[in-house]
Protein backbone atom coordinates (compact mmCIF):
# COMPACT_ATOMS: atom_id res chain seq x y z
CA UNK A 1 0.00 0.00 0.00
CA UNK A 2 2.76 2.36 0.96
CA UNK A 3 4.61 1.59 -2.24
CA UNK A 4 1.56 2.45 -4.35
CA UNK A 5 1.10 5.79 -2.60
CA UNK A 6 4.71 6.70 -3.13
CA UNK A 7 4.66 5.56 -6.71
CA UNK A 8 1.59 7.68 -7.34
CA UNK A 9 3.28 10.65 -5.63
CA UNK A 10 6.29 10.34 -7.88
CA UNK A 11 4.15 9.93 -10.98
CA UNK A 12 2.04 13.01 -10.29
CA UNK A 13 5.05 15.15 -9.45
CA UNK A 14 6.68 14.16 -12.73
CA UNK A 15 3.44 15.15 -14.43
CA UNK A 16 3.64 18.57 -12.74
CA UNK A 17 7.21 18.95 -14.02
CA UNK A 18 5.95 18.12 -17.50
CA UNK A 19 3.24 20.80 -17.24
CA UNK A 20 5.74 23.51 -16.36
CA UNK A 21 8.16 22.25 -18.99
CA UNK A 22 5.43 22.30 -21.62
CA UNK A 23 4.48 25.87 -20.76
CA UNK A 24 8.09 27.06 -20.97
CA UNK A 25 8.73 25.02 -24.12
CA UNK A 26 5.75 26.63 -25.86
CA UNK A 27 7.39 30.01 -25.50
CA UNK A 28 10.67 28.63 -26.81
CA UNK A 29 8.92 27.13 -29.85
CA UNK A 30 7.08 30.36 -30.67
CA UNK A 31 10.22 32.46 -30.28
CA UNK A 32 12.20 29.99 -32.39
CA UNK A 33 9.78 30.18 -35.32
CA UNK A 34 9.41 33.95 -35.12
CA UNK A 35 13.20 34.37 -35.22
CA UNK A 36 13.66 31.76 -37.95
CA UNK A 37 11.06 33.28 -40.25
CA UNK A 38 11.37 36.89 -39.21
CA UNK A 39 15.14 37.44 -39.09
CA UNK A 40 15.63 37.32 -42.90
CA UNK A 41 13.14 40.17 -43.26
CA UNK A 42 15.00 42.55 -40.98
CA UNK A 43 17.22 44.58 -43.28
CA UNK A 44 17.70 48.23 -44.13
CA UNK A 45 14.60 48.37 -46.28
CA UNK A 46 12.48 46.94 -43.49
CA UNK A 47 13.26 49.80 -41.15
CA UNK A 48 13.75 52.65 -43.63
CA UNK A 49 11.28 52.19 -46.50
CA UNK A 50 7.55 52.59 -46.71
CA UNK A 51 5.46 49.70 -48.04
CA UNK A 52 5.61 49.05 -51.77
CA UNK A 53 2.85 47.56 -53.93
CA UNK A 54 2.94 43.80 -54.36
CA UNK A 55 5.74 42.75 -56.69
CA UNK A 56 7.81 45.88 -56.16
CA UNK A 57 10.81 44.86 -54.07
CA UNK A 58 12.30 46.90 -51.25
CA UNK A 59 9.20 47.59 -49.21
CA UNK A 60 9.48 48.22 -45.48
CA UNK A 61 7.49 49.31 -42.51
CA UNK A 62 9.10 52.68 -41.68
CA UNK A 63 5.68 54.36 -41.67
CA UNK A 64 4.32 51.75 -39.28
CA UNK A 65 7.27 52.15 -36.93
CA UNK A 66 6.83 55.92 -36.72
CA UNK A 67 3.07 55.41 -36.44
CA UNK A 68 3.44 52.99 -33.55
CA UNK A 69 5.85 55.33 -31.79
CA UNK A 70 3.46 58.25 -32.24
CA UNK A 71 0.44 56.35 -30.94
CA UNK A 72 2.33 54.95 -27.96
CA UNK A 73 3.70 58.39 -27.05
CA UNK A 74 0.18 59.84 -27.18
CA UNK A 75 -1.18 57.02 -25.03
CA UNK A 76 1.67 57.49 -22.54
CA UNK A 77 1.09 61.23 -22.32
CA UNK A 78 -2.51 60.58 -21.33
CA UNK A 79 -2.17 57.48 -19.19
CA UNK A 80 1.09 58.00 -17.28
CA UNK A 81 0.23 61.26 -15.47
CA UNK A 82 -3.28 60.13 -14.55
CA UNK A 83 -2.13 56.63 -13.66
CA UNK A 84 0.79 57.78 -11.51
CA UNK A 85 -1.40 60.29 -9.65
CA UNK A 86 -4.12 57.72 -9.05
CA UNK A 87 -1.47 55.22 -7.92
CA UNK A 88 -0.04 57.74 -5.44
CA UNK A 89 -3.56 58.37 -4.19
CA UNK A 90 -4.12 54.66 -3.61
CA UNK A 91 -0.80 54.19 -1.83
CA UNK A 92 -0.77 57.25 0.42
CA UNK A 93 -4.10 59.04 0.62
CA UNK A 94 -6.78 56.56 -0.22
CA UNK A 95 -8.74 54.94 2.50
CA UNK A 96 -12.12 53.37 2.54
CA UNK A 97 -14.55 52.77 -0.25
CA UNK A 98 -13.18 55.04 -2.98
CA UNK A 99 -9.73 53.48 -2.79
CA UNK A 100 -11.12 49.95 -2.69
CA UNK A 101 -13.37 50.66 -5.65
CA UNK A 102 -10.55 52.22 -7.70
CA UNK A 103 -8.26 49.29 -6.94
CA UNK A 104 -10.93 46.75 -7.77
CA UNK A 105 -12.13 48.36 -10.98
CA UNK A 106 -8.67 49.08 -12.30
CA UNK A 107 -7.99 45.35 -11.90
CA UNK A 108 -11.26 44.62 -13.67
CA UNK A 109 -10.29 47.06 -16.42
CA UNK A 110 -7.17 45.01 -17.18
CA UNK A 111 -9.49 42.12 -18.02
CA UNK A 112 -11.70 44.02 -20.46
CA UNK A 113 -11.10 42.75 -24.01
CA UNK A 114 -8.96 45.25 -25.89
CA UNK A 115 -11.31 45.05 -28.85
CA UNK A 116 -14.15 46.37 -26.67
CA UNK A 117 -11.91 49.28 -25.68
CA UNK A 118 -11.29 49.86 -29.38
CA UNK A 119 -15.03 50.15 -29.93
CA UNK A 120 -15.22 52.60 -27.04
CA UNK A 121 -12.55 54.81 -28.63
CA UNK A 122 -14.31 54.46 -31.97
CA UNK A 123 -17.56 55.66 -30.46
CA UNK A 124 -16.21 58.56 -28.44
CA UNK A 125 -13.45 59.81 -30.77
CA UNK A 126 -13.76 58.44 -34.30
CA UNK A 127 -17.51 58.93 -34.71
CA UNK A 128 -17.56 62.60 -33.60
CA UNK A 129 -14.41 63.29 -35.66
CA UNK A 130 -15.97 61.45 -38.59
CA UNK A 131 -12.67 59.81 -39.59
CA UNK A 132 -10.11 57.34 -38.29
CA UNK A 133 -7.11 58.98 -36.66
CA UNK A 134 -3.91 58.48 -34.73
CA UNK A 135 -5.27 60.35 -31.71
CA UNK A 136 -8.24 58.01 -31.37
CA UNK A 137 -5.76 55.12 -31.25
CA UNK A 138 -3.84 57.01 -28.56
CA UNK A 139 -7.02 57.23 -26.48
CA UNK A 140 -7.73 53.51 -26.89
CA UNK A 141 -4.22 52.49 -25.86
CA UNK A 142 -4.25 54.95 -22.94
CA UNK A 143 -7.33 53.19 -21.53
CA UNK A 144 -5.51 49.86 -21.78
CA UNK A 145 -2.32 51.21 -20.17
CA UNK A 146 -3.97 53.09 -17.32
CA UNK A 147 -4.78 50.25 -14.90
CA UNK A 148 -1.29 48.75 -15.22
CA UNK A 149 0.32 52.08 -14.35
CA UNK A 150 -2.10 52.72 -11.47
CA UNK A 151 -1.45 49.38 -9.80
CA UNK A 152 2.32 49.28 -10.35
CA UNK A 153 2.73 52.85 -9.09
CA UNK A 154 0.65 52.03 -6.04
CA UNK A 155 2.81 49.02 -5.26
CA UNK A 156 6.01 50.98 -5.76
CA UNK A 157 4.96 53.93 -3.59
CA UNK A 158 3.59 51.64 -0.91
CA UNK A 159 6.99 49.96 -0.59
CA UNK A 160 8.66 53.22 0.44
CA UNK A 161 9.13 53.32 4.19
CA UNK A 162 6.47 55.71 5.55
CA UNK A 163 8.91 56.83 8.25
CA UNK A 164 10.90 58.98 5.83
CA UNK A 165 7.79 60.89 4.79
CA UNK A 166 6.72 61.23 8.38
CA UNK A 167 10.20 62.55 9.13
CA UNK A 168 9.77 65.19 6.45
CA UNK A 169 6.32 66.07 7.76
CA UNK A 170 7.72 66.40 11.27
CA UNK A 171 10.16 68.99 9.94
CA UNK A 172 7.17 71.08 8.94
CA UNK A 173 7.06 70.48 5.21
CA UNK A 174 3.69 70.52 3.51
CA UNK A 175 2.11 67.19 2.79
CA UNK A 176 2.25 67.50 -1.00
CA UNK A 177 5.93 68.39 -0.89
CA UNK A 178 6.63 65.43 1.36
CA UNK A 179 4.92 63.19 -1.18
CA UNK A 180 6.41 64.64 -4.34
CA UNK A 181 9.91 65.44 -3.06
CA UNK A 182 10.52 62.64 -0.57
CA UNK A 183 8.34 59.58 -1.16
CA UNK A 184 7.91 59.63 -4.93
CA UNK A 185 11.64 59.97 -5.73
CA UNK A 186 12.26 56.89 -3.59
CA UNK A 187 9.70 55.00 -5.65
CA UNK A 188 11.18 56.19 -8.95
CA UNK A 189 12.29 52.78 -10.20
CA UNK A 190 8.92 51.23 -9.55
CA UNK A 191 7.06 54.06 -11.22
CA UNK A 192 9.28 53.80 -14.31
CA UNK A 193 8.58 50.06 -14.27
CA UNK A 194 4.85 50.74 -14.34
CA UNK A 195 5.31 52.96 -17.38
CA UNK A 196 7.47 50.35 -19.12
CA UNK A 197 4.98 47.57 -18.41
CA UNK A 198 2.18 49.80 -19.65
CA UNK A 199 4.05 50.51 -22.89
CA UNK A 200 4.92 46.82 -23.26
CA UNK A 201 1.28 45.92 -22.84
CA UNK A 202 0.06 48.25 -25.60
CA UNK A 203 3.01 48.10 -28.01
CA UNK A 204 1.78 44.84 -29.48
CA UNK A 205 -1.94 45.62 -29.28
CA UNK A 206 -3.61 45.39 -32.65
CA UNK A 207 -7.33 44.82 -32.02
CA UNK A 208 -8.18 48.34 -30.80
CA UNK A 209 -6.15 49.89 -33.63
CA UNK A 210 -8.33 48.31 -36.31
CA UNK A 211 -11.06 50.87 -35.90
CA UNK A 212 -9.05 53.78 -34.55
CA UNK A 213 -5.66 54.07 -36.27
CA UNK A 214 -7.01 52.04 -39.19
CA UNK A 215 -3.64 51.76 -40.96
CA UNK A 216 -2.17 53.87 -43.71
CA UNK A 217 -0.07 52.63 -46.63
CA UNK A 218 1.89 55.88 -46.93
CA UNK A 219 4.08 57.92 -44.61
CA UNK A 220 2.00 59.97 -42.20
CA UNK A 221 2.56 61.56 -38.84
CA UNK A 222 -0.57 63.68 -38.80
CA UNK A 223 -2.37 62.93 -35.53
CA UNK A 224 -5.69 63.70 -37.20
CA UNK A 225 -5.43 61.24 -40.03
CA UNK A 226 -5.32 57.45 -40.21
CA UNK A 227 -1.88 56.13 -39.34
CA UNK A 228 0.02 52.89 -39.83
CA UNK A 229 1.09 50.79 -36.86
CA UNK A 230 3.39 47.78 -36.63
CA UNK A 231 0.87 45.31 -35.14
CA UNK A 232 -1.67 46.28 -37.81
CA UNK A 233 0.84 45.69 -40.61
CA UNK A 234 1.65 42.28 -39.15
CA UNK A 235 -2.04 41.41 -39.11
CA UNK A 236 -2.77 42.69 -42.61
CA UNK A 237 0.34 41.25 -44.24
CA UNK A 238 0.12 37.88 -42.46
CA UNK A 239 -3.37 37.41 -43.90
CA UNK A 240 -2.28 38.42 -47.41
CA UNK A 241 -1.61 35.79 -50.06
CA UNK A 242 1.75 37.31 -51.12
CA UNK A 243 5.00 35.74 -49.96
CA UNK A 244 6.87 39.05 -49.75
CA UNK A 245 4.18 40.53 -47.54
CA UNK A 246 4.07 37.45 -45.34
CA UNK A 247 7.84 37.77 -44.99
CA UNK A 248 7.46 41.37 -43.83
CA UNK A 249 4.74 40.26 -41.40
CA UNK A 250 7.16 37.76 -39.81
CA UNK A 251 9.76 40.51 -39.60
CA UNK A 252 7.23 42.73 -37.88
CA UNK A 253 6.33 39.93 -35.47
CA UNK A 254 10.00 39.52 -34.57
CA UNK A 255 10.41 43.26 -34.04
CA UNK A 256 7.33 43.30 -31.78
CA UNK A 257 8.43 40.34 -29.72
CA UNK A 258 11.93 41.79 -29.23
CA UNK A 259 10.50 45.15 -28.20
CA UNK A 260 8.01 43.65 -25.76
CA UNK A 261 10.55 41.28 -24.19
CA UNK A 262 13.16 44.02 -23.78
CA UNK A 263 10.60 46.27 -22.08
CA UNK A 264 9.39 43.49 -19.81
CA UNK A 265 12.83 42.31 -18.78
CA UNK A 266 14.05 45.86 -18.19
CA UNK A 267 11.01 46.44 -16.01
CA UNK A 268 11.71 43.32 -13.93
CA UNK A 269 15.37 44.23 -13.51
CA UNK A 270 14.55 47.79 -12.45
CA UNK A 271 11.93 46.77 -9.95
CA UNK A 272 12.31 43.17 -8.86
CA UNK A 273 9.45 43.47 -6.37
CA UNK A 274 7.09 43.17 -9.30
CA UNK A 275 7.30 39.73 -10.73
CA UNK A 276 9.74 37.00 -9.86
CA UNK A 277 10.08 36.04 -6.30
CA UNK B 1 -0.15 55.07 8.13
CA UNK B 2 -0.40 58.49 6.53
CA UNK B 3 -0.78 61.76 8.30
CA UNK B 4 -3.76 63.65 7.03
CA UNK B 5 -3.25 66.73 4.91
CA UNK B 6 -4.96 69.11 7.28
CA UNK B 7 -2.71 68.18 10.21
CA UNK B 8 0.31 69.78 8.57
CA UNK B 9 -1.11 72.99 7.15
CA UNK B 10 -1.14 75.08 10.34
CA UNK B 11 2.59 74.50 10.80
CA UNK B 12 3.48 75.98 7.44
CA UNK B 13 0.83 78.66 7.60
CA UNK B 14 2.61 80.23 10.53
CA UNK B 15 5.95 80.61 8.74
CA UNK B 16 4.93 81.38 5.20
CA UNK B 17 2.57 83.61 3.25
CA UNK B 18 -0.95 82.25 3.04
CA UNK B 19 -0.60 81.31 -0.66
CA UNK B 20 1.64 78.26 -0.10
CA UNK B 21 -1.10 76.67 1.97
CA UNK B 22 -2.90 76.09 -1.31
CA UNK B 23 -0.41 73.40 -2.36
CA UNK B 24 -2.02 70.66 -0.33
CA UNK B 25 -5.59 71.06 -1.49
CA UNK B 26 -4.54 71.51 -5.14
CA UNK B 27 -1.98 68.73 -5.44
CA UNK B 28 -3.61 66.21 -3.14
CA UNK B 29 -6.97 67.07 -4.69
CA UNK B 30 -5.62 66.30 -8.13
CA UNK B 31 -4.43 62.89 -6.92
CA UNK B 32 -7.93 62.18 -5.68
CA UNK B 33 -9.38 63.44 -8.94
CA UNK B 34 -7.14 61.04 -10.89
CA UNK B 35 -8.46 58.18 -8.78
CA UNK B 36 -12.02 59.25 -9.54
CA UNK B 37 -11.11 59.40 -13.24
CA UNK B 38 -10.32 55.68 -13.21
CA UNK B 39 -13.79 54.94 -11.86
CA UNK B 40 -15.42 57.38 -14.27
CA UNK B 41 -13.60 55.70 -17.13
CA UNK B 42 -15.07 52.31 -16.27
CA UNK B 43 -18.52 53.90 -16.02
CA UNK B 44 -17.96 55.73 -19.32
CA UNK B 45 -16.97 52.49 -21.05
CA UNK B 46 -20.14 50.84 -19.85
CA UNK B 47 -22.48 53.72 -20.70
CA UNK B 48 -20.92 54.41 -24.11
CA UNK B 49 -21.06 50.80 -25.23
CA UNK B 50 -24.66 50.37 -24.14
CA UNK B 51 -25.79 53.62 -25.78
CA UNK B 52 -23.93 52.81 -29.00
CA UNK B 53 -25.51 49.38 -29.11
CA UNK B 54 -28.99 50.72 -28.35
CA UNK B 55 -30.18 50.95 -31.99
CA UNK B 56 -29.33 47.27 -32.39
CA UNK B 57 -30.98 46.28 -29.13
CA UNK B 58 -34.11 48.23 -30.09
CA UNK B 59 -34.50 46.89 -33.62
CA UNK B 60 -33.22 43.35 -33.46
CA UNK B 61 -32.79 42.79 -29.77
CA UNK B 62 -33.49 39.36 -28.45
CA UNK B 63 -34.52 37.90 -31.79
CA UNK B 64 -30.86 38.06 -32.89
CA UNK B 65 -30.07 35.65 -30.07
CA UNK B 66 -32.39 33.06 -31.56
CA UNK B 67 -30.95 32.94 -35.04
CA UNK B 68 -27.64 31.76 -36.43
CA UNK B 69 -28.11 33.40 -39.83
CA UNK B 70 -25.59 36.19 -40.21
CA UNK B 71 -26.12 37.80 -43.58
CA UNK B 72 -25.67 41.57 -43.33
CA UNK B 73 -26.44 42.06 -47.03
CA UNK B 74 -30.01 40.93 -46.50
CA UNK B 75 -30.27 42.42 -43.00
CA UNK B 76 -30.12 39.09 -41.19
CA UNK B 77 -28.24 39.54 -37.95
CA UNK B 78 -28.40 36.30 -36.02
CA UNK B 79 -25.53 36.13 -33.53
CA UNK B 80 -25.99 32.60 -32.25
CA UNK B 81 -23.09 31.17 -34.25
CA UNK B 82 -20.70 33.74 -32.71
CA UNK B 83 -21.85 32.86 -29.22
CA UNK B 84 -21.47 29.18 -30.03
CA UNK B 85 -17.97 29.66 -31.46
CA UNK B 86 -16.95 31.74 -28.44
CA UNK B 87 -18.18 29.10 -26.00
CA UNK B 88 -16.58 26.20 -27.88
CA UNK B 89 -13.16 27.80 -28.36
CA UNK B 90 -13.02 29.09 -24.76
CA UNK B 91 -14.05 25.70 -23.46
CA UNK B 92 -11.27 23.98 -25.41
CA UNK B 93 -8.82 26.59 -24.10
CA UNK B 94 -9.84 26.01 -20.48
CA UNK B 95 -9.88 22.22 -20.76
CA UNK B 96 -6.29 22.30 -22.03
CA UNK B 97 -4.83 25.26 -20.14
CA UNK B 98 -6.59 24.57 -16.82
CA UNK B 99 -4.90 21.32 -15.78
CA UNK B 100 -1.56 22.22 -17.37
CA UNK B 101 -1.54 25.70 -15.82
CA UNK B 102 -2.50 24.45 -12.38
CA UNK B 103 0.07 21.65 -12.63
CA UNK B 104 2.77 24.13 -13.57
CA UNK B 105 1.72 26.46 -10.75
CA UNK B 106 1.86 23.61 -8.22
CA UNK B 107 5.34 22.79 -9.39
CA UNK B 108 6.57 26.39 -9.26
CA UNK B 109 5.03 27.14 -5.87
CA UNK B 110 5.48 23.87 -4.04
CA UNK B 111 7.96 21.48 -5.62
CA UNK B 112 10.69 23.11 -7.69
CA UNK B 113 13.70 24.65 -5.96
CA UNK B 114 13.58 28.43 -6.10
CA UNK B 115 16.54 28.84 -8.43
CA UNK B 116 14.73 26.71 -10.99
CA UNK B 117 11.24 28.06 -10.34
CA UNK B 118 12.30 31.67 -10.92
CA UNK B 119 13.56 31.30 -14.50
CA UNK B 120 10.68 29.00 -15.47
CA UNK B 121 8.21 31.51 -14.06
CA UNK B 122 9.99 34.21 -16.05
CA UNK B 123 9.53 32.24 -19.27
CA UNK B 124 5.87 31.61 -18.54
CA UNK B 125 5.28 35.29 -17.78
CA UNK B 126 7.05 36.32 -20.97
CA UNK B 127 4.59 34.06 -22.77
CA UNK B 128 1.88 36.36 -21.39
CA UNK B 129 3.64 39.36 -22.93
CA UNK B 130 3.70 37.97 -26.48
CA UNK B 131 1.38 40.18 -28.58
CA UNK B 132 -1.75 38.43 -29.77
CA UNK B 133 -0.99 39.18 -33.41
CA UNK B 134 2.28 37.25 -33.01
CA UNK B 135 0.32 34.29 -31.63
CA UNK B 136 -1.91 34.76 -34.65
CA UNK B 137 0.81 34.62 -37.29
CA UNK B 138 2.44 31.68 -35.52
CA UNK B 139 -0.92 29.92 -35.29
CA UNK B 140 -1.65 30.50 -38.95
CA UNK B 141 1.69 29.37 -40.38
CA UNK B 142 3.04 26.92 -37.79
CA UNK B 143 0.25 25.57 -35.59
CA UNK B 144 -2.46 25.20 -38.23
CA UNK B 145 -0.36 23.01 -40.57
CA UNK B 146 0.65 20.80 -37.62
CA UNK B 147 -3.00 20.49 -36.62
CA UNK B 148 -3.97 19.57 -40.18
CA UNK B 149 -1.26 17.02 -40.83
CA UNK B 150 -0.70 15.49 -37.40
CA UNK B 151 -3.15 16.30 -34.63
CA UNK B 152 -6.49 16.29 -36.42
CA UNK B 153 -5.90 13.06 -38.41
CA UNK B 154 -4.81 11.35 -35.18
CA UNK B 155 -7.86 12.60 -33.29
CA UNK B 156 -10.12 11.42 -36.08
CA UNK B 157 -8.49 8.03 -36.15
CA UNK B 158 -8.67 7.35 -32.41
CA UNK B 159 -11.70 9.38 -31.37
CA UNK B 160 -13.52 9.62 -34.67
CA UNK B 161 -16.55 7.81 -33.24
CA UNK B 162 -17.36 11.04 -31.38
CA UNK B 163 -19.24 13.61 -33.48
CA UNK B 164 -16.75 16.22 -32.21
CA UNK B 165 -13.98 14.74 -34.32
CA UNK B 166 -15.83 13.90 -37.51
CA UNK B 167 -15.91 15.57 -40.89
CA UNK B 168 -13.29 17.30 -42.96
CA UNK B 169 -10.30 18.87 -41.30
CA UNK B 170 -8.51 21.91 -42.66
CA UNK B 171 -6.15 22.92 -39.84
CA UNK B 172 -8.11 26.17 -39.73
CA UNK B 173 -11.07 25.83 -37.40
CA UNK B 174 -12.43 25.95 -33.87
CA UNK B 175 -10.04 23.31 -32.50
CA UNK B 176 -6.95 25.20 -33.69
CA UNK B 177 -8.38 28.43 -32.30
CA UNK B 178 -9.03 26.68 -28.98
CA UNK B 179 -5.49 25.30 -28.80
CA UNK B 180 -4.03 28.73 -29.59
CA UNK B 181 -6.23 30.31 -26.91
CA UNK B 182 -5.07 27.65 -24.47
CA UNK B 183 -1.46 28.74 -25.04
CA UNK B 184 -2.45 32.37 -24.62
CA UNK B 185 -4.33 31.92 -21.32
CA UNK B 186 -1.86 29.42 -19.85
CA UNK B 187 0.28 32.17 -18.22
CA UNK B 188 -2.84 33.69 -16.63
CA UNK B 189 -3.81 30.37 -15.03
CA UNK B 190 -0.24 29.63 -13.93
CA UNK B 191 0.64 33.03 -12.50
CA UNK B 192 -2.56 33.48 -10.50
CA UNK B 193 -2.72 29.88 -9.26
CA UNK B 194 0.89 30.21 -8.14
CA UNK B 195 0.06 33.31 -6.11
CA UNK B 196 -2.89 31.47 -4.62
CA UNK B 197 -0.81 28.43 -3.64
CA UNK B 198 1.81 30.65 -2.07
CA UNK B 199 -0.89 32.29 0.02
CA UNK B 200 -1.90 28.96 1.59
CA UNK B 201 -0.64 28.97 5.21
CA UNK B 202 2.34 26.77 6.05
CA UNK B 203 0.51 25.11 8.96
CA UNK B 204 -1.87 23.61 6.48
CA UNK B 205 1.00 21.75 4.78
CA UNK B 206 2.95 20.88 7.89
CA UNK B 207 -0.08 19.35 9.58
CA UNK B 208 -0.69 17.12 6.59
CA UNK B 209 2.95 16.07 6.28
CA UNK B 210 3.10 15.38 10.01
CA UNK B 211 0.32 12.84 9.50
CA UNK B 212 2.68 10.96 7.20
CA UNK B 213 1.27 11.99 3.84
CA UNK B 214 3.29 12.04 0.66
CA UNK B 215 3.92 15.38 -1.01
CA UNK B 216 1.20 14.77 -3.57
CA UNK B 217 -1.34 13.81 -0.89
CA UNK B 218 -0.40 16.96 0.98
CA UNK B 219 -1.00 19.03 -2.15
CA UNK B 220 -4.32 17.45 -3.10
CA UNK B 221 -5.78 17.20 0.37
CA UNK B 222 -4.41 20.20 2.24
CA UNK B 223 -3.32 22.82 -0.30
CA UNK B 224 -5.75 22.51 -3.20
CA UNK B 225 -8.94 22.40 -1.07
CA UNK B 226 -7.79 25.52 0.76
CA UNK B 227 -7.03 27.25 -2.54
CA UNK B 228 -10.09 26.01 -4.41
CA UNK B 229 -12.07 29.21 -4.78
CA UNK B 230 -8.91 31.08 -5.80
CA UNK B 231 -8.16 28.51 -8.49
CA UNK B 232 -11.70 28.83 -9.80
CA UNK B 233 -11.07 32.58 -9.89
CA UNK B 234 -7.89 32.03 -11.93
CA UNK B 235 -9.82 29.86 -14.38
CA UNK B 236 -12.60 32.42 -14.70
CA UNK B 237 -10.04 35.16 -15.39
CA UNK B 238 -8.52 32.94 -18.06
CA UNK B 239 -12.00 32.41 -19.48
CA UNK B 240 -12.48 36.18 -19.64
CA UNK B 241 -9.25 36.51 -21.57
CA UNK B 242 -10.18 33.73 -23.96
CA UNK B 243 -13.62 35.18 -24.66
CA UNK B 244 -12.27 38.58 -25.61
CA UNK B 245 -9.31 37.53 -27.73
CA UNK B 246 -9.92 38.76 -31.24
CA UNK B 247 -6.85 38.94 -33.44
CA UNK B 248 -5.22 35.57 -32.95
CA UNK B 249 -8.58 33.81 -33.15
CA UNK B 250 -9.70 35.55 -36.31
CA UNK B 251 -6.47 34.47 -37.99
CA UNK B 252 -6.99 30.74 -37.35
CA UNK B 253 -10.69 30.05 -36.91
CA UNK B 254 -11.81 30.38 -40.52
CA UNK B 255 -14.36 33.17 -39.90
CA UNK B 256 -17.44 31.25 -40.97
CA UNK B 257 -20.74 32.12 -39.26
CA UNK B 258 -22.04 28.60 -38.87
CA UNK B 259 -22.76 26.18 -36.06
CA UNK B 260 -21.04 22.85 -36.59
CA UNK B 261 -20.74 20.03 -34.11
CA UNK B 262 -17.29 19.05 -35.36
CA UNK B 263 -14.43 20.87 -33.68
CA UNK B 264 -12.52 20.67 -36.95
CA UNK B 265 -15.07 22.93 -38.66
CA UNK B 266 -14.39 26.62 -39.20
CA UNK B 267 -16.34 28.96 -36.96
CA UNK B 268 -16.52 32.51 -35.72
CA UNK B 269 -16.42 34.15 -32.31
CA UNK B 270 -17.91 37.37 -30.97
CA UNK B 271 -14.50 39.00 -30.75
CA UNK B 272 -13.25 37.75 -34.10
CA UNK B 273 -16.30 38.97 -36.02
CA UNK B 274 -15.56 42.44 -34.67
CA UNK B 275 -11.93 42.24 -35.74
CA UNK B 276 -12.83 40.94 -39.15
CA UNK B 277 -15.92 42.89 -40.17
CA UNK B 278 -16.10 46.13 -38.21
CA UNK B 279 -14.08 48.30 -40.56
CA UNK B 280 -15.87 46.90 -43.59
CA UNK B 281 -19.35 47.21 -42.14
CA UNK B 282 -21.62 49.42 -44.20
CA UNK B 283 -25.01 50.66 -43.10
CA UNK B 284 -26.05 51.89 -39.71
CA UNK B 285 -27.68 48.70 -38.59
CA UNK B 286 -24.69 46.53 -39.48
CA UNK B 287 -22.37 48.78 -37.48
CA UNK B 288 -24.82 49.00 -34.58
CA UNK B 289 -25.17 45.23 -34.57
CA UNK B 290 -21.40 44.77 -34.34
CA UNK B 291 -21.21 47.34 -31.56
CA UNK B 292 -23.97 45.37 -29.85
CA UNK B 293 -21.79 42.27 -30.00
CA UNK B 294 -18.94 44.35 -28.58
CA UNK B 295 -21.12 45.49 -25.68
CA UNK B 296 -22.17 41.94 -24.96
CA UNK B 297 -18.53 40.96 -24.90
CA UNK B 298 -17.69 43.87 -22.61
CA UNK B 299 -20.51 43.17 -20.17
CA UNK B 300 -19.75 39.44 -20.14
CA UNK B 301 -16.06 40.06 -19.45
CA UNK B 302 -16.92 42.59 -16.71
CA UNK B 303 -19.16 40.08 -14.97
CA UNK B 304 -16.55 37.32 -15.22
CA UNK B 305 -13.78 39.62 -14.02
CA UNK B 306 -15.70 40.95 -11.04
CA UNK B 307 -16.64 37.42 -10.03
CA UNK B 308 -13.10 36.09 -10.54
CA UNK B 309 -11.37 38.94 -8.70
CA UNK B 310 -13.66 38.48 -5.73
CA UNK B 311 -12.80 34.77 -5.62
CA UNK B 312 -9.08 35.44 -5.93
CA UNK B 313 -9.21 38.17 -3.28
CA UNK B 314 -10.95 35.79 -0.91
CA UNK B 315 -7.90 33.52 -0.93
CA UNK B 316 -4.82 35.51 -1.79
CA UNK B 317 -5.67 38.99 -0.61
CA UNK B 318 -4.47 41.93 -2.65
CA UNK B 319 -1.42 40.16 -4.00
CA UNK B 320 -3.12 37.60 -6.17
CA UNK B 321 -5.63 39.99 -7.61
CA UNK B 322 -3.27 42.52 -9.10
CA UNK B 323 -2.58 40.64 -12.31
Amino acid sequence: MLALRQWWNGFMLVLAWLCAGLAAATLAIIVFYVIQRGAPALNGHFFLSVPTPVGVPGGGVANALIGSVEIIVMASLIAIPIGVMAGIYLALLGKGRLADAVRFFSDVLTGVPSIAIGIFAYTVVVVPQKHFSANSAGVALAVIMLPIIVRTTEEAVRLVNPAIREGALALGIESWKAILLVTVPCARAGIVTGALLGVARVAGESAPLLFTAFGNPVWSTNPNSPIAALPLIVFQYANSPYAEWQQIAWGGALALIVLVFVLNITARVLFPAKGYR
Amino acid sequence: MSLSASATTPVTARRRPQLTGLGDPIILGSFTLAAWLVLLLVAALFITLVIAAWPAIKTVGLTSLQSATWDPNSNKFGVLSFIYGTIVTSAIALVLAGPIGIGAALLLAEVAPKRLATPVALLIELLAAVPSVVFGIWGLYVLAPVMRTVVEPALQRWLGFLPLFQGMYYGIGMLTAGVLLAIMVLPTVTAISRDIFEAVPRDQREAMLALGSTKWEMLTRAVIPYARSGIIGALVLALGRALGEAMAVTMVIGNKPAIALSLFAPGYTMASVLANEFTEATGQQYVAMLIGIGSMLFILSMILNVFARLLVLSVAGARGARR
